[in-house]
Formats: C-alpha cells, structure tokens, sequence
C-alpha cells in the first residue's frame, strides 16, 4: 500500500463528511428513510446517485424497518451495503438490526445520535446507539467530523474482514457534529478504493448454481449454537479494529486505535466519554494542565466490543475516575458507559469511580461542567472512596 | 443424528442447501385443517397458486392432495376457491381427531 496520500483538506459538516465516504465508498446499494438528523445526510448522498457520481441502487422505502429489511436482503444478495438513521428511526429498525448481526451481514450505518422519545426530542444523545449495544453491531464513536469520515471507510474494512463479517455503525453526535462545518482531509477516490478493496460477498443469494436457505427457523437445537459464532467474531474484532487503524494512519497519517489516551500517562484524576465532548475534555485538560493539574483524558472510540484490557492499562496509574455518560440506563449502576468501565476494573486493585450523566436531549456541556467533574475527583482520589450515585 | 457443534454450522444461521424446508414438519402447528371436496373442484388451481406454504399438492395440472406435513391451516385456499365452487372447507382439527 502506498504511504501518505496527497492531502486535501475541505469543509464539511458531519453529515456531508459521511455523505462524502459514502460516495467514495460507492456502496452496490443504500436503503434509506429520513430521520432528523440525518436527513441531510441522505439527501447529500442522494444528489450522488442522481448525478451519477455513483453506482448506487438508492432503495428509499417506507420506514426505517423497511430500510434495514432491504439492507440485509442486498447484503445476503451479495452486495455492499450502507445506511443511515437516527434515534426513533434506529428504533424502528430494531427487529431487523439483531438480524442483520446475526445472519453475519457486513452493513455499515452511520447514526447520527439524537435522544430517544419521549418526549420528543430531536436533539443529541446517545439514548439510541446506546440501547442497540447488545445488538451485536460493531459500534465505532467520532470525535468530530474529520473522525466520521474516517471511521464511515474503516468501518467498510473492519465489517468486512473475514474475521469479523459483522455490521458496523458509526456514531456521530447529532447538529453537534452532523450540522458543525469543520476543515478536515479527505483521501483521493483511488486511495479509498485501494483501502476497501473489492467487496467480497458473505453470502450470494443470487449465486443459482449454490442455492441456500437464508434466516431460517432455528429451535433450542441450534439456537444456541448460532449464537456463539457472534460471540466469538465479537472476540476476534479488536485485533482487527486495531490494525485496519494502524493501516489507515500510514495511508492518511491518522492512526487510530480502540481508545485514545490523552495526557494519561502520568494522571492521577481521568475523565472518560465518547463522542464530541471529547473535544471539550481535551481543551479543559489543556487548561488544568497549564495549572499544574496532573489530569487527563480517555476516549472510548470503539464501544463494542469493549476495549476492556486498553482502558484497564489506562486507568492503572489513576487514583480516581470520572465517566460521563449521555444517555440513562434506567433503574441501572449508572450510565452504560460507567458501567463497562467499572466492569473492566472488576478484581484489579481499581480508583474510585464516578458516574456522570450530562446532556441529554441536547444539553450543553462546556469545559466548566469538565472541570467540575475533575474537581470532585479530588476528593474521591484523597479520601478513596467514592459514591454509588451517578 | 449426532447435533453438529457451533464450529461446523454454515455463516449466518444459513443452511447450504435449497427447499429444505420440506424437511422440517410444521403442519402440527395448524388449529383449522382444509379439507377439499374431490367432487366439487374444478382444478381451477388457485389454491395452489396462492398456498404460502406450497402444501396443495398437484400432478399433471390436477390438485391430487393437501400435503399436511406443512399446511399451517391458514386458511388462503378456502377463501381463494371460488365462491360459486366453494370446494375448500376449514374444519377445526379437534373436531377432526374425535372422528378419526
Ligand atoms: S390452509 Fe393455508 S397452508 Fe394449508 S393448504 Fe390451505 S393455503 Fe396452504
Ligand atoms: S381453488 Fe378450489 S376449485 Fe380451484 S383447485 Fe383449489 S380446491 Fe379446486
């Protein structure tokens, strides 16, 4: 593969910077239904196919079940396939979602997060992409659009890879990042070409001289059996998450990996989150740091799988622990992403954590609520202890 | 038959082979069993173009049975047998088993 491409650099909006992989991508189809958020999104992508930048059949149905129906019957087709949705809209893909993981069809969606009903909300939090953790998705999270873009083509490799052959969403936090204009360097179509690769079919319904059944019945006879496979490609997807990562940083010059550490190494107070407010941690980082404050920053990229061993590695020096959570798990330990966390220090000599939940249905967050967070660690690293509530 | 274990299944729940549905008898499912007066029909095949279940059986363009192995007792071929015919008709299979 050739290193470092020619950089150009254009402005974007999250949404755009899918629409914009995507045509790259040039996905065989894209089963679509409008959703606030993401509407503009398909409707940029939808100028594409109607321009004729792309080859795309563009299915657009009914409702969102619909376009995660069609999804799955184009990949089991033997095509490449990518969506889009947000919120009520994932909601209403939800039967077909679990199908999609467990029938191994490798779809990438983007979801642009917005806060679940009700009450109606159109605004960002991760109460959607949250709730289909246990889906079986890969669920790949963006700092800011530039990321997006980055993670809609690596999501295509990491899909795909014969190891994984699982569904992968990419999450991008609604108007925050979606409708945000932000310079970021896109790749030349040829490079991404050569990044993806040809698609290479899991099944191929269309494939008349090796028919098979595709989704049937399955009882207490296999059920269970079926089941293990997803667990164990689960298993296998980090290693690949991380170096299809490692792949992309040498064509692009931005590596990625399962989390992202920031100013950790030394730390004793860490705050955690995923999506946009990790710009707002790192800058609030930047200024306790200028103070002297041993503080830093842990970014969760990848939420499923959970990088576990990485974030125990990261959190070995601290002394206490902060993880801000956008969405609520009712009747819960706390946030979801407080409670992988936790989870992952279970049995090793672990800080104090504490659980946040903020902005939900949109709520800002600004680095004062950051510095608050880090503020109230003090207390927690000096006296060890911290409490149950979040 | 030894179960396979989860390493020899086929990807996705999928089975490589086609129509083996056949294989697996789902007609004890059913609550309400067609049952088809010879006399009456007229072939017309309706029934058969219409069963999700592909339980009418037909030879030489002639309805020769109903293959209840697999009809769920839906009930489609009774209301797609011409009125004016009516040669379908769906009889409740409790009803049936104290006859037999
Ligand atoms: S009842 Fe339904 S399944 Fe049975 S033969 Fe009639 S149409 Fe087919
Ligand atoms: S629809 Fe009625 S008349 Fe026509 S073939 Fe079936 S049973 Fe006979």
């Amino acid at each position: 593969m050739k290193s470092i491409a020619t950089k150009k650099v254009i402005v974007l909006t999250g949404n755009d910077a899918v629409a914009e992989a995507m045509r790259q991508v040039n996905p065989d189809v894209v089963p679509a239904y409008p959703i606030t958020p993401q509407t503009e999104l398909m409707h940029k992508f939808a100028g594409y196919v109607s321009d004729g930048d792309v080859k795309t059949e563009l299915v657009l149905v009914e409702s969102e079940h619909s376009a995660m129906s069609a999804a799955v019957g184009a990949s089991a087709a033997g095509s490449r396939v990518m969506t889009a949705t947000s919120a009520n809209g994932l909601a209403l893909m939800w039967e077909i979602i679990y199908i999609a993981a467990s029938t191994r069809c490798p779809i990438v969606m983007a979801v642009v997060n917005r806060a679940l009903s009700g009450p109606i909300n159109i605004h960002c939090d991760h109460s959607d992409s949250m709730g289909a953790r246990d889906a079986g998705w890969i669920q790949l999270h963006s700092e800011n659009a530039q990321e997006v873009y980055d993670n809609v083509l690596q999501a295509v490799r990491i899909a795909e890879d014969t190891d994984v052959r699982l569904p992968a969403m990419v999450c991008l936090d609604g108007f925050i990042i979606s409708h945000t204009i932000e310079p970021l360097e896109v790749n030349s179509d040829t490079t991404v070409q050569e990044f993806i690769g040809d698609f290479r079919p899991v099944h191929n319904l269309l494939d008349s001289d090796k028919p098979f059944t595709f989704g049937p019945l399955d009882f207490h006879d296999y059920y269970f059996e079926h089941k293990m496979p997803q667990v164990k490609a689960m298993e296998k997807a980090p290693n690949v998450i991380e170096s299809v990562g490692i792949e992309y940083g040498k064509l692009t010059g931005r590596e990625y990996g399962l989390i992202e550490r920031y100013k950790t190494e030394d730390a004793e107070r860490i705050v955690i989150a995923l999506g946009s407010t990790c710009g707002t941690a790192k800058a609030t980082v930047d200024d306790l740091r200028e103070k002297g404050e041993k503080v830093g920053f842990l970014k969760i990229r990848c939420f499923r799988p959970f990088p576990v061993k990485e974030v125990r590695e990261a959190l070995s020096g601290a002394r206490a622990v902060a993880v801000l959570d956008r969405s609520v798990s009712f009747g819960a330990q706390g946030g979801p992403v407080m409670m992988e966390v936790r989870s992952a220090l279970y049995g090793e000599t672990a800080p104090p954590i504490k659980g946040y939940i903020y902005g939900l249905g949109g709520r800002d967050i600004n680095p004062d609520h950051i510095g608050q967070a880090f503020d109230e660690l003090k207390d927690i690293a000096s006296s060890g202890k911290s409490s149950d509530e979040t | 038959m030894k179960e396979k274990g989860w390493k020899d299944l086929a990807i996705g729940g999928r089975i490589d082979e086609a129509g083996c549905a056949e294989k697996f008898e789902t007609g004890s499912w059913r609550t309400f069993r067609p049952v088809r007066d010879e006399e009456k029909c007229t072939h017309c095949l309706r029934c058969w173009i219409f069963c999700p279940d592909s339980a009418i059986e037909v030879k030489d363009g002639k309805v020769t049975g109903i293959d209840l192995d697999h009809c769920k007792g839906c009930g489609i071929c009774e209301k797609v047998c011409p009125p004016k015919i009516h040669a379908i008709d769906m009889v409740q299979e409790s009803e049936l088993s104290k006859e037999e």
